[in-house]
């Protein structure tokens, strides 16, 4: 601190006012004698049940491809690997409604794999299933990148230690990896939750707007600006709260 | 042969031929390059031969064909981190290898408990790796190693990280393990070889340059690697029956059982050799630093422990010419 001017207090004094202030105006709409009525609605618990149960589940999805995929891009040094990360990135920064689409052209009716699935008879895109591929595929980089950044950094010698004391690679990952970079692991996860919690683009183009089967809270909310403004601002609090628990957890999580 | 490792690695310019016999230590030594750690990567299976194989007590670990992974080769590695796993406690450490060799817990929580009383660390089995001290964690750290069993024990400079206070208590304890244990110990260490190594052999530029009994490499060094580390100058010359004849004219006497004419290395201990103002080696100082309560003059190829008062009489400094004369009782030589 002492080592740096004083005038940059001034724009990092606005910037944090930036990111607060349209929180702290927002709350201050909240009707909070019709609060919990608006977030018991009918609508309301069907989006929020919704919403927890896809993304919940979106979150598992990552778990089950993201691990392996941070444990191969940390530790495999075949060629090709550089190439992956890059393309692992690609859901971070694709404009979500892009992704919608390109997810439409590969499971949707006349998508790449659509049309095999529609002969089978399964049906995907406007589905449930849809509004959880939609928020896994923008979930995944955030755990990939967190449990990647965390593996490079624990490096091998613990790895290399357990082979040596006689442990096969199964045990090694799951009793010296995966334990190491636990921590890192749990915030990946509680970050990629959240990440498919305020999904919205991709799901409004692959998944549609179909309330309890893929009307989510942020279509929810969407819905209601126009019909009913204090219903959208109660379900904004609440992913409010759930934004700043998150945080409160991740940052645990990660400075131990 | 216990371990009997006959392999090159192209891409580093090593090419090795070492034996380890059962029950035996051998000490690696060599300066920085010289292919000790290759030696013990190829050994632990975190490198392939180019050529050549690696086997242990008769099974072929690695050759053009053949690839045992390192968990599967019953060789374990102890380096000078002892690389405990923080997740666990002491004890959960020790238990590791015992678990990973498919002991049911109780067995293995057991033996672990018997191994860490061996090294007498019981108070600490539950404490975790982060409330360790450097000794403790080390000590922990071979009880982990000799839990797993290996038939071949790999030292990698094991005491390098101790504090000098520490060292030797757990050198004697590793000397009392590796007695019947087969072992190859890395070290840069004159105290490690001596009390831990039944022979050393000594590593050059990728190549063995010697191998031999400890007392053996130590008293006859073959090399000025092995010279240095034994504490000892060496020079090389031809025995004529009653000196020892060095290529620059200047001779040395010596005791010697060769035959004259015989190409010899002659060995002499620093603190043996003393100045003179006629005859001798002539040499220009390069160096001076304090050793112990003598003075260590350093000069192109010799090392003289003067005693300070000749150092400050006859105003030595880097630049100095002198002449050097060793007693021949105190200079051993034999056949090159």
């Amino acid at each position: 601190m002492r080592t740096l001017p004083r005038w940059i207090l001034l724009p990092a004094g606005l910037g944090a006012l930036f990111v607060i202030l349209p929180l702290i105006a927002m709350a201050a709409r909240v009707e909070w004698s019709g609060f919990w009525g608006l977030l018991t609605s009918e609508s309301s618990l069907a989006a929020l049940r919704l919403s927890v149960q896809t993304s919940l589940t979106s979150a598992a999805a990552c778990a089950v491809l993201g691990v392996p995929m941070a444990l191969l891009l940390a530790r495999s040094d075949a060629r090709g690997m550089a190439l992956m990360r890059s393309l692992v990135l690609i859901p971070l920064v694709l404009p979500p409604v892009v992704g919608g689409i390109a997810l439409l052209y590969t499971v949707g009716r006349q998508g790449l794999l659509g049309r095999h699935l529609e002969v089978l008879g399964i049906h995907i895109a406007f589905s449930t299933t849809a509004v959880v591929i939609a928020q896994t595929f923008v979930a995944l980089p955030f755990l990939v990148l967190s449990l990647e950044g965390a593996l490079r950094t624990a490096g091998t010698r613990y790895e290399e230690a357990a082979a040596s004391l006689g442990a096969r690679p199964s045990r090694v990952l799951t009793r010296v990896t995966l334990p190491l970079v636990l921590p890192a692991l749990m915030s990946g996860l509680v970050l990629s939750f959240a990440r498919a919690l305020g999904e919205f683009g991709a799901t409004i183009t692959f998944a549609g707007s179909l309330q309890g089967t893929t009307r989510t809270l942020p279509l929810e909310i969407y819905l209601q600006r126009e019909s009913d403004p204090e219903a959208a601002v109660a379900l904004s609090f609440v992913l409010m709260l759930v934004a700043i628990v998150v945080i409160a957890l991740a940052h645990r999580r990660r400075s131990p | 042969m216990s371990l009997v490792l006959r392999a090159a690695v192209a891409e580093r310019d090593v090419e090795l031929d070492l034996e380890v016999a059962p029950g035996e230590t051998l000490a690696l030594v060599g300066p920085n390059g010289a292919g000790k750690s290759t030696a013990l990567s190829l050994i632990a299976g975190a490198l392939r031969p180019s050529s050549g194989s690696v086997e242990l007590d008769g099974r072929v670990l690695a050759d053009a064909r053949t690839w045992v992974p390192p968990h599967d080769r019953r060789v374990t590695t102890l380096s000078q981190d002892p690389v405990l796993f923080p997740h666990l406690t002491a004890l959960g450490n020790v238990m590791f290898p015992l678990l990973a060799r498919g002991a049911p817990r109780r067995e293995a929580r057991r033996r672990a408990h018997a191994h860490l009383a061996e090294l007498g660390l019981s108070a600490l089995a539950a404490r975790r790796p982060s409330q360790l001290s450097g000794g403790q964690a080390q000590r922990v750290a071979i009880a982990r190693a000799l839990a797993a069993e290996p038939r071949l024990l790999l030292l990698d400079e094991p005491m390098a990280a101790l504090d000098v206070d520490v060292a030797p208590a757990l050198r004697e304890q590793l000397r009392g393990f590796l007695a019947e244990r087969t072992a190859i110990v890395v070290t840069h260490d004159l105290l490690d070889a001596l009390a831990l190594a039944d022979r050393i052999a000594v590593l050059e530029g990728g190549r063995g340059v010697g191998i031999g009994p400890t007392a053996e490499v130590l008293t006859r060094p073959r090399s000025p690697f092995a010279a240095r580390f034994a504490g000892l100058n060496l020079v090389a010359g031809r025995w004529d029956g009653a000196q020892v004849r060095l290529e620059d004219g200047s001779s040395l006497s010596a005791l010697c059982e060769e035959s004259p004419g015989t190409q010899v290395l002659a060995a002499f201990r620093p603190a043996a050799v003393h100045l003179v103002e006629e005859g001798g080696l002539r040499r220009t100082v390069r160096a001076l630093a304090p050793r112990g309560d003598l003075v260590r003059a350093v000069t192109e190829d010799l090392a003289a422990d003067l005693p300070p008062q000749e150092v400050a009489r006859r105003h030595l400094v880097p630049g100095s010419a002198v002449r050097l004369a060793v007693a021949g009782e105190d200079v051993t030589a034999y056949e090159a």
